[in-house]
């Protein structure tokens, strides 16, 4: 016997937050919208259709900010993603000491987004900097202000050390749900050590490891303040990364009409790719 | 309302997209979506889901369109629409 109710009232309880969503994210990506179809001068503007979207698929600079792009947040995910399995597994199970630990990584997490880059700025710094002028010292040439990879390795070791506590908190979380009985029959069939990460943790870790590649990936695909604190962009164009070519088309060239065609290619692209990650998420929770 | 810089092909568009919401949600209504494997790969899917994913999917067929050709984009347009009909029908 289906026992369930149905009250399609209940929906009108979730009206305050459409509202609110359509006054903050809604009405704008419609003005976007608007904006890209349009070259806008101060009071009037001229209906140009796909012109903008045209020009900017094919402009090698937004071509390439797009691969580069694509590049780091791939670079990103392989180093923290098991980056941070090791932390978390590396970390005491309880006491002192695991509240202690949670706390240190904690705090990078804390810490601002143009603050990072302004620490990593000055730590890399070849002439006052602890870590550029200790890699000099010892014979390393290293200058991410004139060097390319070094400006890229400088990059993506801030981005490890700003956002590594994080995939490692989530599957610390993961970890500490696992039921200690899988534990004890792995102990009673003597399986290594190897084994028990194989069989039971990273199976065990599936879900938050997910939640855990889908934010990352979302959030160093639309990195903008520490790259543009620390480099500025360069040396050149090696560190500028989309979301900072968007600025400067919006703001500092005030091509509006190209910056909006563009902010919505942006946008499908982290919707599909945020989409493939909830489908996976969804799919594999069906599996089980 | 002048600040959101409207032109008619815009209005047209977002009547458009307003319009198929509010037909999905009164057809998911009057007959509720039952998930269902179709020709899209891997994933059971509903009714809402296969309009996502042929929206998505037309949105960047035109993009690729747009890159590659300098023919009318009404040329992807009705192949979006076939396509849209093809995977809410078979998806």
């Amino acid at each position: 016997m289906n026992l369930k109710v149905k009250n399609n009232k209940a929906w009108f309880l979730v009206l305050p937050v459409l509202a609110l969503v359509a006054f903050s994210a809604i009405i704008p990506l419609m003005t976007v919208v608007n904006y890209s179809v349009q070259d806008i001068f101060d009071n009037s503007s001229v209906f140009v259709g796909t012109e903008w979207y045209r020009e900017i698929l094919n402009d090698p600079r937004l071509q390439s900010s797009l691969i580069r792009q694509f590049v780091f947040s791939g670079a990103v995910l392989l180093v923290e993603i098991p980056l941070g399995i090791l932390v978390a597994l590396m970390m005491p199970k309880s006491g002192r000491m695991a509240s202690l630990c949670l706390v240190i990584l904690a705090m990078p997490l804390l810490i601002p987004w143009n603050v990072v880059g302004t620490i990593w700025q000055i730590f890399g710094r070849a002439d006052i900097g602890l870590m550029g002028a200790f890699l000099n010292g010892i014979g390393i040439d290293y200058n991410y202000a004139s060097n390319p990879i070094d400006a890229w390795l400088t990059v993506l070791l801030m981005d490890v050390w700003h956002w590594t506590s994080l995939v490692a908190l989530l599957c610390y979380s993961g970890l500490r749900a696992i039921p200690d009985a899988y534990y004890q029959a792995a102990k009673i069939d003597q399986a290594s050590a190897w084994a028990v990460f194989r069989y039971i943790q990273l199976p065990k870790l599936r879900s938050v490891l997910v939640i855990g590649i889908l934010l990352r990936f979302m959030d160093s695909f639309m990195i903008y303040a520490e790259p543009f604190v620390l480099t500025g962009g360069g040396p050149g164009n090696s560190t500028t990364f989309l979301s900072q070519t968007l600025t400067k088309m919006a703001i500092g060239q005030f091509d509006l009409g190209p910056a909006a065609a563009f902010s919505l290619v942006y946008f499908l692209i982290v919707l599909l790719v945020s989409w493939l990650f909830f489908t996976t998420i969804t799919h594999l929770d069906n599996k089980k | 309302m002048e600040w959101m810089a409207w032109s008619l092909v815009t209005a047209i568009f977002f009547i458009g997209i307003a319009t198929l919401l509010i037909a999905m949600t009164v057809a998911e209504i009057k007959h509720p979506s039952v998930e269902r494997k179709g020709f899209l790969p891997i994933i059971a899917t509903t009714r809402g889901d296969r309009l996502f994913i042929g929206l998505l999917s037309s949105a960047f067929f035109h993009l690729g369109f747009l890159a590659l050709s300098e023919s009318s984009v009404w040329i992807p347009f009705g192949i979006s629409i076939l396509w849209l009909i093809c995977v809410l029908r078979w998806g």
